[in-house]
């Protein structure tokens, strides 16, 4: 079976700094990979290298592009990548703010991605808005509102809405549920695994958070100062943590 | 006027100018940048479009300048009356007569032909600047043909009231690839982009050539359930009787009585003059008024 | 019965005409002269030369008196005059260090060779108007010292030489020109400057007021003001050698503002670099500000968002010929669009009736 994304020796610095060095992993169709580790740990440096957002100093990451099969995206021009962004890809940032379309109807920014891809026909389009919002739990008789109506959690799920409507095959999170209450957490969490299981996306979620990743995560990477200390599957790696950081990692959450 | 060259500008600067417009030209809605001149108009008052009329303008061409449709606005008499000072080319109100019509805001009634040029004035050529306000971003997005924003637009208008309710300056794709602004013209005209003759973009505050060959594809955009729609007051012209043509709106009393006239003057002149007459009209007169 | 509108050209025939009238006001006071402008309005002169990137006194002075004083209009007018000039090719750099200096101060130090020259200064004068300025009369001299002989170098260099103020690092690449090329972005410092040089006097002003109350701010000092003559050289093919052509009157100013470092490099001060045409020192403070502001990311410090950061949004509103044409275009016909949003508006108003009707029977 190919691999949907392979990374091969990702690195980025910062002068002399390591943002994060020597990563290398695959993923395959349907699977959820963690990464964890605290604030500095080099993974969301790492996420936005995968997605493109910062351009790494050394390393491939490889996709299985639809037409081409697997190829670099480091090295693959502007517009290919972007292109990617908004078809095959999805990115679920922390803040809803940086997402979404603040002064754009709930409908407008799910349909957005659609009619990126050439959606031309307005009932179709807010029918499928209107479909994605039920799915995230968002009332119909809300799409005419603009995201600033919403609470924290309506936004993050609005978010989510509006990445998955295209059915991208690949789907990075930066601390989705960060920043949100525990209560609200708790629904978001429940929700992201329905859509994850229903849809069998695949999925990078990058948190400091372990029961999110628990919840969500097939597989875990464990990063400390810009380094994989460890890999494995999450059961595995949270039940029988091998590295000393990763068993400090564990215990701090289980003692809480 | 001896002291400037044909039509104010140097040759260079004319040259300039030309080569902005050839390449635009060559790729159709692309906006060429080019370094426009302090002219002895103010920006905004269709500078841009000078700058290019004096650019194609040779001392045979015949010109006409309409501004709203009407040659004798000030502002088209102004431009006219500057061209026959600095150029001294011929000038006319007949849009049949005319080799280059330079325009604010209107396409002549009357189809022009292959060898016309339509000249626009253009205040602001970026059909996104509303949506993005940044020129290095709006660059980009052209570039990389990323146009979901301009559609969110159209969406969120029918989301709030029910129609598109972009009325001018319309956005337009042309050849399938640019999203353009056709420049502020009632989206009345927009069918009539796809002409025989070239039509030239002239924005000069904001530094933009762009352009449209001869029977070029452009195509409004919208939404398959929620079509492109020509629309106009619906009346007829009060004077010449013309149901067709674009209208303007004249209040005549504080009481709410209005006619409607043709916004194309010489159009209307010329329906007159072969003898139509609209509901409020006069029988034509060689100059009336 | 209606008639359409006519009469354009003769309704702006008489209106250049009472304009005229106007300009001239009532009849028996003096007309004002090129030379009592140029001599008396100096400083008007002055900022028209700067802004209309023309250093032609006399020529200043006719748009002024042209405009009825409406220094931006006389801009325009010096702009649209200088477009039309041929361009005989680029001066050799001018040697702000070799300025005659007619004014000379620091904020930095107390005292530096070639000493501190206030010269002619609104700076300490008490601002009470002076009733006697309104009846003629004749003035005294001024009283007058030795010329100082001598180099007058610029102060920054004091601190150069001590590594204290980061070095400009000198450069051979031809800069773009501004009035030849389109603005590109992003734009180098010398593109810029040149944009600050002959941007609006209040845009400026008002952009370095900003950084100065906290949006990007950059502790700025007067390292140096210097006002003077410098002359102005260039290469003639023919020749095979550069002539002094003549002699342009410049403000320069160099702000020491707040120092860097990191690691690997020891603190430093930065600058700020403003020159403008003629007495011009407001507009020169203002510039350095704003020239510092703008180099945030070559200096690596961080963009707060501030308006005087944003190299985008001040290259593009500087230009007060653009911003006033622009803005005042506004005034001109917009008929057949506004007809176009009343149809439209109307339109959908019956529509938005016609549902409300519905839902209510």
């Amino acid at each position: 079976m190919t691999p949907l994304f392979q990374v091969k020796s990702l690195g980025k610095y910062y002068g002399s700094r390591i943002g994060c060095e020597d990563v290398s992993f695959d993923l395959y169709p349907g699977e959820v990979m963690g990464i964890v580790g605290e604030s500095g740990s080099g993974k969301s440096t790492l996420l936005n290298c995968l997605a493109g957002h910062l351009e790494p100093d050394t390393g491939e990451v490889l996709f299985d592009t639809r037409v081409g099969g697997l190829r670099d995206t480091v090295t693959m021009s502007e517009p290919e990548r972007r292109m990617l962004g908004r078809t095959d890809w999805a990115f679920v940032y922390q803040h809803a703010r940086d997402g979404l379309r603040m002064g754009v109807s709930a409908g407008g920014n799910v349909g957005e991605r659609l009619m990126a891809v050439g959606a031309r026909h307005y009932g179709d389009i807010r029918a499928q808005a209107i479909d994605w919002l039920g799915r995230v739990e968002i009332a119909e008789d809300r799409v005419d509102d603009r995201p600033s109506a919403f609470s924290g959690g309506m936004q993050q799920r609005l978010q989510i809405a509006r990445n998955l409507v295209t059915g991208p095959r690949l789907v990075f999170m930066d601390e989705p549920t960060g920043g949100l209450d525990v209560s609200v957490q708790a629904r978001l969490l429940d929700l992201l695994r329905g859509l994850v299981r229903e849809m069998g996306l695949s999925a990078i979620i990058v948190t400091h958070d372990l029961a999110v990743v628990r919840l969500l995560a097939d597989r875990l990477m464990v990063m400390k100062d810009g380094h994989v200390v460890e890999t494995g599957l999450t059961d595995q790696v949270l039940d029988d943590p091998q590295h000393g950081y990763t068993q400090l990692l564990v215990s701090s959450v289980l003692q809480v | 006027m001896s002291d400037y060259n044909f039509a104010y500008l140097d040759e260079q600067t004319k040259r300039m100018i030309r080569r902005a417009i050839l390449k635009g030209l060559a790729v159709p809605g692309y906006q060429v940048p080019f370094a426009s001149r302090e002219m002895p108009m103010p920006y905004g008052w269709g500078t841009g479009g000078v700058q290019v009329s004096a650019a194609v303008l040779v001392p045979e061409d015949v010109m006409k300048v309409i501004d709203q449709g009407a040659d004798d606005t000030t502002n088209a008499v102004s431009i006219r009356k500057f061209f026959e000072k600095t150029a001294g080319v011929a000038t006319t109100e007949h849009t049949r007569d005319a080799d280059v019509i330079q325009t604010r805001h209107r396409i002549p009634e009357e189809p022009l032909r292959e060898d016309q040029i339509l000249v626009y004035q253009v205040p602001i050529p970026e059909p996104l600047r509303f949506l993005e306000p940044r020129e290095t971003e709006t660059r980009k997005m052209h570039a990389l043909e990323e146009y979901g924003l301009m559609h969110v637009k159209l969406y969120e208008d029918i989301s709030r009231h029910g129609a598109i309710s972009t009325a001018y300056a319309y956005p337009v794709k042309v050849e399938g690839r640019y999203v353009m602004d056709p420049s502020p013209i009632p989206k009345f005209d927009n069918p009539k982009l796809e002409m025989a003759a070239v039509q030239l973009f002239g924005a000069g505050r904001e530094q933009r050539i762009y352009a449209l060959p001869p029977y070029t594809q452009v195509v409004s955009l919208d939404f398959e359930d929620f079509p492109f729609e020509a629309s106009k007051a619906d009346h007829a012209c009060d004077l010449c009787g013309c149901n067709t043509s674009y209208l303007d709106e004249v209040i005549m009393d504080d009481a709410g009585g209005r006619m409607f006239v043709c916004s194309d003057t010489d159009f209307c002149r010329e329906r007159r003059a072969a003898g139509h007459v609209g509901a409020q009209g006069a029988p034509y007169e060689e100059d009336a008024a | 019965m209606y008639v359409a509108v006519k009469g354009g050209e003769k309704a702006i025939d008489a209106a250049h005409a009472w304009l005229a009238e106007r300009r001239r006001g009532a009849k028996e006071v003096p007309e004002l002269s090129i030379a009592q402008i140029r001599e008396q309005m100096t400083l008007a002169v002055n900022r028209v030369m700067a802004e209309g990137s023309l250093f032609d006194p006399d020529l200043a002075a006719l748009a002024i008196k042209q405009a009825r004083g409406d220094l931006i209009e006389a801009v325009f007018l010096i702009r649209a005059y200088r477009t039309t000039l041929p361009r005989f090719g680029y001066t050799l750099l001018v040697e702000t260090a070799k300025m005659d200096c007619i004014r000379r101060i620091s904020a930095t130090f107390k005292d530096a060779p070639g000493g501190q020259v206030l010269g002619p200064t609104f700076d300490y004068t008490h601002r009470l108007l002076d009733f006697k300025l309104a009846a003629e009369g004749s003035l005294p001299d001024a009283p007058k010292a030795e010329p100082h002989i001598g180099p007058v170098p610029h102060i920054t260099e004091f601190l150069n030489k001590e590594d204290l103020i980061q070095q400009e690092p000198a450069n051979d690449k031809e800069p773009r020109d501004l009035t030849r090329e389109p603005l590109d972005l992003p734009a180098d410092r010398a593109l810029r400057l040149q944009s600050l040089t002959r941007g609006d006097e209040g845009f400026v002003l008002g952009m370095a007021y900003s950084t100065q109350r906290g949006y990007g701010r950059n502790h700025a000092f007067v390292g140096e003001l210097r006002i003077g003559t410098c002359a102005v050289e260039m290469e003639i093919p023919e020749l095979g050698f550069a002539i002094e052509i003549g002699e342009v009157e410049l403000t320069e100013c160099e702000t020491v503002n707040q120092f860097t470092g990191s690691k690997t490099e020891p603190p430093q001060f930065t600058r700020g670099y403003g020159l403008v045409f003629g007495q011009t020192e407001r507009k020169a403070i203002s510039m350095a500000l704003v020239d510092r502001a703008l180099r945030w990311k070559e200096l690596g410090e961080e963009n707060v968002g501030a308006p005087a950061q944003d190299e985008e949004f001040v290259l593009y509103h500087a230009d007060n010929i653009q911003a006033t044409g622009f803005l005042e275009h506004i005034k001109l016909p917009h008929y057949v669009d506004f007809q176009s949003e009343l149809e439209l508006v109307r339109k959908m108003r019956a529509e938005a009736m016609g549902t409300m009707q519905e839902a209510a029977e």
